[in-house]
């Protein structure tokens, strides 16, 4: 399992890459889930020009391990990657990355997508847009289901 | 007994302090602490999510000392 918070941009599919190089699951997993989020240009009615994204450090990682660990036991999971950006977003920059491995395609897709909806709901992440007309704190995610 | 609090996002902003300290009573509630700040700062904020020493806790939570209480807004990560 890895979890970060980078403040570095970082390419998800190469994260996944390299991430599942560095695992010793070959022959184990038949399937692999992925979630990728990425920064638009556009937000309800107005234009988008950048973000900062501010979280609460000595919480964030204890609490997305915490949502990890939860869906390898519910899900027998191989492994879960979690990586998520602070700081100043770009558009176009990947915000967040969940990936699951599991054996079969069940499990690493329902588990991928609690993870997703986990860190949505919970994960003590804060959005501020900036428009162009002036800054905004974002105030509420959208449902995802 | 005293406590540390944290704000974070808009709830920082509103508060004009990014952590401090309090000295309170015992048998306090996070709630209750809630309510005293609000009241003391004379502001309104709707709906604000508590976690104590980095975990969520319900709002009838009872402080202990020298617990790290923070008091944010609804998440938007992702």
């Amino acid at each position: 399992m890895l979890i970060e918070i980078r403040e570095q941009p970082f390419h998800a599919y190469d994260e996944i890459n390299t991430y599942l190089n560095s695992l010793d699951i070959s022959g184990q997993y038949g399937a692999t889930a992925s979630f990728v989020g990425s920064m638009r240009d556009f937000s309800e009615d107005k234009t988008v020009t950048g973000m900062t994204l501010e979280h609460y450090p000595e919480m964030t990682e204890k609490h997305l391990t915490k949502i990890a660990n939860d869906a390898i036991q519910k899900w027998q999971l191989l492994d879960v990657l979690i990586l998520h950006r602070i700081g100043k977003i770009e558009i176009s920059d990947d915000i967040v990355l969940v990936a699951t491995w599991s054996a079969h395609r069940k499990e690493a897709f329902e588990s991928c997508r609690m993870i997703m909806e986990e860190l949505k709901s919970t994960a003590p992440f804060w959005k501020k847009e900036e428009t162009t007309r002036g800054s905004r704190w974002v105030e509420k995610n959208t449902a995802g289901f | 007994m005293q406590i540390n609090i944290k704000y974070f996002a808009s709830l920082r902003e509103l508060m004009g302090e990014a952590s401090t300290q309090v000295d309170v009573e015992d048998n306090l509630s996070v709630n209750d602490l809630w309510q005293s700040l609000v009241t003391q700062k004379n502001v309104e904020f709707d709906t604000v999510m508590m976690a104590v020493n980095a975990e969520y806790v319900k709002p009838d939570y009872q402080l202990q000392p020298g617990d790290e209480v923070a008091f944010f807004p609804p998440v938007t990560g992702g």
